[in-house]
């Protein structure tokens, strides 16, 4: 008997094992691995005209960023880690960021009504003006949540989610009684899917609302700090039509901070935007108002880290060397600003508009700092430890931070010729935005001709001509570029900045730099030769000042 | 030990990704995804009838990525009397000017349809680096080539691609 119950629970483990072994083949079968990495690497030189002496440089020649991305999905499951590496951080880089390590890895759960995710994710609630995680290579950036997110759609046209966890700082470990923690719940209801009354109304409503708080000790020995910082925000999408009206409103309760010179006022923000869509024209106008809504994990942290809202900047990026030398970047204590933006396309077989069409874009922005009055007769404005200041939410202060003239006309002239010719006048304040008391207010007229020669379908060059005139800061610029490229795979360019108009004679350098490059399907390979402009990197919102540089640089950028 | 284990995870992984079929082309991942004016749809659920889609990220902020599309929307009523491919354009603009896709659009007048993924998450499950970023869908489903960058005249390198996809032909650049 004992041997029977031997064999069969034998048979019975080897019959398991085999058809153990056929499921794992079958699910090694379904799964997917894929990735990513991308390795920038500088080589610094020293350089008379920009400064750059070999004591300053002291033996950091090399500067390294570089990261390895994997994802796995075998059905519904998917995981994935990132390695990344700075060693050390390119110039410009936040220092914190030297060394290596995986900051990112998560596991996630997906079906149709359900998600989980549990360790590093991204999540934005409506605009993020109360929670969103985000990174961005380009700038360092990265304030992912690690903890725990759920998403649940009991029905179609119902999203709810819930996050719990605290935010990557660099490489600091989370610790107890650190940085705070945050929590966040939030709610979208698409009406045209709930209701089969409205599934074909031309009206479009989607309304939406937030709940997050942060938790973080006080450990502070002058004042008593809300440990619970709560906010709450609420979002309406309606489109009507060829109209369409987006909006979010979020309040948050008082937040001492290092940012806000540790005052216990409420903050509020504000965004609005009206959009009209035609064929061939396209209208916008947007209002924003920010105030005192700096929100951060960590309320004694001033860098560019821990941001668990986002405030977006209304003004327009703008892509050409000169034009976004002076960019924007959002004042978080507080800002009130517009923006109208015409898109228009001059119709194919008019006089204007020829055989191509013609495009034409019109923007104006403009930004001010909000108003701020005395709380009461003994308090000045904006006093530590107080409630600050009192404003007035329709009112527009008199200080103007940023304000943005364009037009750009693009056109294609026949196969061969095309050109975008771009002008704009700017205004902006060194002082508020770089946060350098004392700078002036920048007052510049910027000019781009950017004209590409098609020599057959696959070999063109393309030439930019740009110009900035100032009587401020660094005076003139004029600069040039040429780019050659075989497609799809070959480019080559120069580029001169010149800094011409410069008051002080022997700062009149030029920015002379070659590049070349080649890219086959997704792997890609650049370098460049040269100096680089100090300046600011903005890309969403998150700005980097950028010092003056001088060597080579090499990028490699592949997926699999 | 920790690292260990997480250098353990990292090879088999890897090992994973090599001992890949290489015959079995990639699914689309399922990723919310929104439409322009503010509707959820998953990334997974696009599809065009057993024909060849193209799938193009871009940004309001980047040039070569406006110039793509405006080479594919110039040609895109011939593309798709030949091939029936289907083009959808994959905004990466966050919150700073999701609003400002459609109005943009309009102005352009582009013909093809523009979807929005605000905080990036199509673009991390896809594994973009950089923008332009183009990829070529066969009529299954599957990922069956993609490119990064734009240069003057790519396009017609891509179409190529396409009309060799709509066949039901392998490709490969060459």
């Amino acid at each position: 008997m004992k041997r029977i119950t031997f064999i069969a629970f034998l048979l019975l483990s080897v019959f398991s094992v085999l058809s153990l072994k056929a499921q794992i083949g079958n699910v090694l079968d379904q799964s997917q691995v894929h990735g990513s990495f991308q390795v920038d690497g500088q080589y610094y030189q020293s350089d008379k005209a920009l400064g750059i002496t070999d004591s300053l440089l002291n033996g950091h020649r090399v500067g390294l960023n570089g990261f390895g991305n994997i994802i796995y999905t075998l059905g519904n499951l998917s995981a994935g880690l990132r390695y990344e590496a700075y060693l050390s951080p390119i110039a410009g880089f936040d220092p914190s960021l030297d060394g290596d390590g995986f900051p990112y890895m998560y596991v996630s759960f997906t079906d149709e009504k359900f998600s989980i995710t549990a360790g590093s994710f991204y999540e934005q609630f409506g605009n993020g003006l109360v929670l969103r995680s985000y990174e961005e290579w380009t700038l360092g950036y990265d304030n992912a949540l690690n903890g725990v997110r759920l998403i649940y759609q009991p029905i179609r046209g119902l999203i709810l989610k819930g996050v719990y966890g605290s935010q990557r700082k660099f490489w600091d470990k989370y610790v107890k009684n650190g940085r705070g923690t945050v929590r966040g719940l939030d709610g979208e209801m698409n009406f045209n899917e709930l209701f089969a009354s409205m599934s074909d109304s031309k009206l479009r409503v989607v309304l939406g609302g937030s709940m997050v708080s942060k938790y973080q000790i006080d450990a502070n020995p002058i004042y008593k700090l809300p440990e619970n910082v709560a906010s709450f925000a609420g979002r309406a999408n309606i489109g009507l039509g060829k109209f369409n009206l987006s909006t979010e409103y979020a309040y948050k309760i008082n937040d001492p901070s290092a940012i806000n010179n540790y005052i216990y006022k409420d903050g509020e923000a504000f965004l609005a935007s009206l959009s009209y869509s035609t064929k061939g024209l396209g209208l916008f106008a947007q209002v924003k108002r920010i105030d005192n809504f700096s929100y951060k994990s960590d309320r004694d942290v001033t860098v560019n880290a821990l941001d668990i809202s986002y405030l977006p900047p209304i003004s327009e990026t703008h892509a050409y060397a000169l034009t976004s030398m002076y960019p924007y970047a959002t004042q978080p204590n507080g800002e009130m600003g517009f923006q109208l933006l015409v898109n228009y396309k001059v119709p194919k077989k008019s006089k204007l508009g020829g055989k191509y069409g013609m495009g034409i874009a019109i923007e104006y922005s403009q930004i001010n700092d909000i108003v701020r009055d005395q709380v009461d007769d003994t308090t000045f404005i904006n006093q530590k430890g107080t409630l600050g200041y009192a404003s007035d939410f329709f009112k527009f202060g008199d200080h103007v931070f940023w304000r943005d003239f364009n037009i750009t006309i693009d056109k294609k002239f026949n196969r061969k010729w095309k050109a975008i010719i771009q002008y704009m006048y700017q205004t902006y304040d060194i002082a508020t935005i770089e946060g350098h008391p004392g700078e002036p207010v920048v007052s510049s007229r910027i000019a781009v001709a950017d004209i590409t020669y098609k020599f057959t379908s696959r070999k063109s060059l393309r030439t930019e001509i740009q110009g900035l005139w100032t009587k401020e800061d660094m005076g003139d610029w004029a600069a040039l570029l040429l780019e050659y490229t075989v497609s799809p795979h070959w480019f080559v360019s120069v580029t001169d900045q010149y800094n011409y108009g410069n008051p002080v004679k022997t700062d009149q350098v030029h920015y002379f730099s070659v590049a070349g490059g080649y890219t086959r399907e997704t792997t890609r390979f650049q370098i460049a030769y040269g100096r680089q402009r100090e300046g600011i990197v903005c890309i969403g919102g998150v700005c980097r000042q950028v010092p003056a540089a001088s060597g080579l640089s090499l990028t490699v950028s592949t997926n699999f | 030990m920790k690292n260990l284990i997480i250098a353990g995870i990292f090879s088999l992984l890897v090992l994973a990704s090599f001992s890949q079929n290489e015959s079995q082309n990639t699914n689309l991942p399922s990723v919310n995804i929104k439409t322009l004016d503010g509707q959820t749809v998953n990334f997974q659920s696009l599809t065009n009838n057993g024909k060849p889609m193209i799938i193009s990220f871009w940004a309001l902020w980047c040039k070569p990525c406006k110039k793509e599309l405006d080479a594919f929307n110039e040609n895109y009523e011939d593309w798709q009397e030949k091939t029936g491919v289907k083009i959808y354009a994959i905004s990466i603009d966050d919150a700073r000017s999701t609003a400002k896709v459609m109005p943009f659009v309009s102005g352009k007048d582009w013909e093809f349809e523009v979807l929005l993924d605000p905080n990036s998450d199509l673009k991390r499950a896809m594994n973009v680096n950089m923008i332009p970023h183009t990829f070529l869908i066969d009529g299954n489903g599957k990922i069956v080539y993609q490119h990064t960058s734009y240069y003057e005249g790519s396009e017609y390198e891509l179409f190529e691609l396409v009309k060799k996809v709509a066949k039901g032909e392998s490709v490969s650049e060459k």
